[in-house]
């Protein structure tokens, strides 16, 4: 629903972020560190995306001058 | 020498197949294929001269190749058989084809495909060659299938207009129905006489068949079906004039010298049977006359030139199976030799006028070609009188005389059948002279471009005096004949005799001339005149249009067969395989608007789906 | 501890909602950081404060900084916010309202099914200290860790080369197929790639 690719990658975070809330509160429900450990993981994995989904939107700006998602529908059949 | 015989058909047979296959240089084409045609000619009279000095044993030879197949009691062989009337008709045939193979290297010069149509020429003429010295009626079948082959390539030598395509197209279905009838014909002769060579089914079916019975009649009805497809008689002849759109060469040898006499060397060949189903042969007459009559009419309406000639040719083979019909057997053969030197003749003279004048085919657009195309003018009429039968002088007279007086007196015979023949003589006069005085008298409205060189010229000048010439063997001709195809006497008194008959013939000839004369020459006023009076320009109409035939074949036949086709194309087995194809598409255009390349659209999916599935998983 | 584990929650929730809906992407970022900090207190109230610790410093810290630099790179400038004002009309928030309210509604239901032996939230487990967290990491999920790392490295290398500064010649044969270059060559695809000579990679 928001077409700019940073509002997308963000609400991506957000996500990732909510369902590590729920890991962590599950864990100490239970008293497991399984839990806060899933969240270490989800981190890390988001880190990782946020900084190859940042080098792609700089490459996707450099060529096309705008970051509206639906522009980049090439891949339409 | 009389070993020889297989030469014949197998030399064209050889050389078309070179000529299909290999790349031949065009200057070597007319060689090898007028070459092979020539050999063919030459072996031939050899043939001849051996069988005339030292006749076989019963007037007969037959020389067996090999067996061509052995099932279930059916053993064709490839095998000639020499008598009389084949000898007769292979000497001709080779010799006017030769003839024509000389015309067309001159003729057919210009054109691309110099050597497609000489193999096919070459094919032509072997499968001709196969048919009349075929000793059983596969062989024979097997060539008379070869020359409609043939007649169908030729006629649409010229592929590139469509029109010729359908001219051979046409050609060729009409045949093919003759072809039927002829093909079921072999089946119940062989069902019930257990053969198929000629003289074993001759001599079975005298043994085994009386007079008048009905599997004769069957049998012999059977084979008139092939024969009038092939030689373009009522009611199969709608295709003839058609087939004039192929060269000229095609129109001398096929259509007026050879190919349409297939039919009646059939039916000559096949005599017996007819003697012994007298209904049979009297339908044998009745077409010959009516299409006699008719085709006289009709060319008298045409302005195209070789349209008048294939006319000719359908009323003239008209006369040759009237002479069958009343059992003047020999008349028939015998016309049909002076046919094809004159026939061949009149076209190859027309193909020398219209190339002249550059492909202009329309005769009143032609004219006063008398003093420009003199050799085209002189070998024209001498053609032209012996068709029309000029007395004591052409070929064609005697020929015609002969079937005229067999109508009168031979075994079927009647004066009905006499007087019909003598007004087709009166036609055949007039139309003939139109022809002449229209062409190459009057004034001229056409250049002439292109004069003929010798290998032209020299067919033409063969042909002009076989046409004078050839009438004077009609007694050596009859006698050589007898043993072979006697001619079968009528029994009634007759009021006149032959030399009476030959007069009126002669006057009525007379007759036409000063007619055609007098309308085409000194007061084209009566034409005009003639043609502006609404009850004959009707008249008029109904003659060129073939009276009507092509009309009626079509509402009849061709209109509900296309009507079915066209009806037939959406049926039910149809629609299944096409509502599978067309679901598809539906599927596809349906699926297609979800690939939209968009990631929202995509993302939104995505939480779409997983919302459903964990509904599926918790409520389910 | 309760309390503040509500207030905690309430704010995240509120500043995400508002994350979502900013027109500039800054104020939006600014946002989605105070809802972090703010999970970070719950975590902490929840007694996880290894993670607590960790979201600040790695997901605010780190992640969200990243974004900002970026985000500021770019420079969008007043027409950015002018088109996603444009955009963001009223009508557009039916349809993912709905599919939130739907999952919200089943993942409320499923909690509500699977409740247990009514135990309050936060009672009885005690804070997890990083020790235990550690030992976890070190001990079962010792292939878990070795797969983040490599995971990291990954993400390292294709970051460096997508980032890397890319030639005018290589731009324009990327561009070959992008609706720009359709349009030029007038829809004709085959003639418009047959006149390139093929570039060395």
């Amino acid at each position: 629903m928001r077409r700019d690719l940073i509002f997308i990658l963000m609400s991506v975070e957000i996500m990732l972020n909510g369902a590590g809330v729920a890991f962590v509160a599950a864990g100490s429900r239970w008293g497991q560190p399984d839990g806060q450990i899933m969240f270490l993981f989800i981190l890390a994995m988001a880190a990782s995306e946020v900084a190859v989904g940042l080098a792609l939107v700089l490459r996707l700006y450099h060529q096309h001058h705008n970051l509206d998602a639906d522009a980049f529908s090439d891949m339409r059949g | 020498m009389l070993g020889l015989l297989w030469l014949i058909p197998a030399i064209p047979f050889a050389s078309a197949l070179a000529l299909a296959v290999l790349r031949v240089p065009k200057k070597l084409v007319a060689w090898t294929a007028t070459g092979a045609t020539a050999v063919s000619a030459v072996v031939s009279l050899l043939v001849t001269i051996s069988f005339l000095s030292a006749p076989p044993a019963a007037n007969a030879y037959t020389q067996v190749l090999w067996t061509w197949f052995d099932v279930g009691g059916l053993r064709p062989e490839i095998a000639f058989y020499l008598d009389p009337i084949s000898l007769i008709m292979t000497l001709v045939v080779a010799f006017v084809g030769f003839l024509i193979h000389l015309y067309s290297t001159e003729f057919m010069i210009d054109d691309e495909g110099y050597s497609r149509f000489f193999a096919y020429m070459n094919l032509f003429f072997a499968s001709m060659l196969t048919l009349l010295l075929a000793n059983n009626l596969l062989l024979l079948y097997l060539g008379w299938e070869g020359v409609g082959l043939c007649s169908y390539l030729l006629i649409g030598f010229w592929y590139r207009d469509p029109a010729n395509g359908r001219a051979g197209r046409k050609a060729f279905i009409v045949t093919r129905i003759g072809d039927t009838a002829l093909v079921i014909g072999l089946f119940l002769l062989f069902h019930d006489l257990g053969t198929l060579r000629i003289q074993e089914l001759m001599q079975r079916a005298t043994e085994h068949w009386p007079v008048g019975s009905s599997a004769a009649i069957a049998a012999a009805l059977l084979l008139l079906g092939g024969a009038v497809g092939k030689s373009a008689q009522l009611p199969l002849q709608t295709w003839l004039p058609d087939a004039m759109a192929g060269p000229t060469p095609v129109s001398a040898l096929l259509h007026a010298a050879t190919m349409v006499t297939a039919g009646v060397y059939l039916i000559a060949r096949m005599h017996v049977f007819y003697s012994l189903a007298p209904l049979a042969q009297s339908a044998v007459a009745v077409i010959g006359a009516a299409t006699l009559l008719i085709a006289g009419f009709s060319a008298l309406t045409q302005w195209d030139l070789k349209r008048v000639l294939a006319y000719s040719t359908m009323s003239q083979i008209g006369y040759m199976f009237l002479a069958l019909g009343v059992g003047a057997w020999p008349a028939a053969i015998f016309h049909f030799m002076t046919h094809a030197f004159f026939k061949a003749l009149l076209f190859l003279a027309a193909g020398i006028v219209i190339n002249a004048l550059h492909d202009e085919h329309n005769i009143f657009q032609m004219g006063g070609l008398r003093t420009r195309l003199p050799f085209a003018f002189w070998t024209f009429v001498i053609a032209g009188c012996s068709l029309a039968g000029l007395p004591l002088i052409t070929a064609g007279a005697f020929s015609k005389d002969w079937i005229i007086w067999g109508a009168l007196s031979a075994a079927n015979g009647s004066p009905e059948f006499w007087i019909v023949a003598l007004v087709g003589v009166l036609l055949t006069s007039l139309y003939t002279f139109r022809m002449i005085f229209v062409v190459f008298f009057g004034e001229a409205h056409s250049e002439v471009t292109n004069r003929p060189g010798y290998p032209m010229l020299i067919p033409c000048f063969v042909l002009a005096f076989l046409s004078i010439v050839g009438g004077y063997l009609k007694t050596p001709f009859g006698r050589f004949v007898e043993t072979a195809l006697p001619w079968t006497e009528g029994a009634r008194v007759l009021p006149i005799t032959e030399l009476v008959s030959e007069g009126i013939a002669a006057l009525v000839f007379l007759l036409g001339l000063y007619l055609a004369y007098i309308f085409f020459l000194r007061k084209r006023s009566y034409a005009t005149a003639l043609a502006s009076n609404p009850a004959s320009d009707a008249l008029h109409r109904f003659w060129f249009s073939d009276w009507g035939m092509d009309w009626l074949y079509d509402r009849l036949f061709v209109q509900p067969l296309v009507w079915f086709a066209r009806i037939d194309k959406g049926d039910f087995i149809d629609g299944f395989y096409t509502g599978v194809t067309r679901l598809n598409e539906f599927a596809w255009r349906v699926l297609r608007r979800t690939e939209t390349g968009r990631l929202r659209w995509y993302a939104a999916g995505i939480a779409a789906g997983s919302i459903v599935f964990i509904a599926v998983v918790l409520f389910l | 501890m309760e309390a503040a584990f509500y207030i905690a929650g309430a704010v995240a929730i509120i500043s995400t909602v508002l994350t979502i809906t900013r027109l500039n992407a800054v104020h939006a970022l600014l946002y989605l950081v105070v809802s972090l900090l703010a999970v970070a207190v719950a975590f902490y109230t929840m007694g996880a404060p290894l993670v607590a610790a960790l979201e600040v410093i790695i997901y605010a810290g780190a992640i969200m900084v990243l974004i900002v630099l970026v985000v500021m790179m770019l420079n969008l400038g007043k027409r950015a916010i002018q088109s996603e004002r444009q955009l963001m009309q009223g009508k557009i928030w039916v349809g993912p309202s709905v599919l939130s309210a739907l999952l919200i509604v089943e993942v409320v239901y499923l909690i509500a099914r699977a409740r247990l032996s009514g135990m309050p939230l936060g009672s009885g487990s005690g804070v997890l200290a990083p020790k235990q967290v550690g030992i976890g990491l070190y001990g079962p999920y010792l292939i878990g860790v070795e797969l983040a790392s490599m995971l990291l490295l990954g993400a390292l290398v294709g970051a460096c080369h997508l980032g890397r500064p890319v030639s005018e010649k290589a731009e324009a044969r990327y561009d070959r197929n992008s609706d720009g270059s359709r349009a030029r060559s007038g829809g004709n695809l085959v003639r418009a790639g047959a006149g390139r000579s093929p570039d060395a990679p």
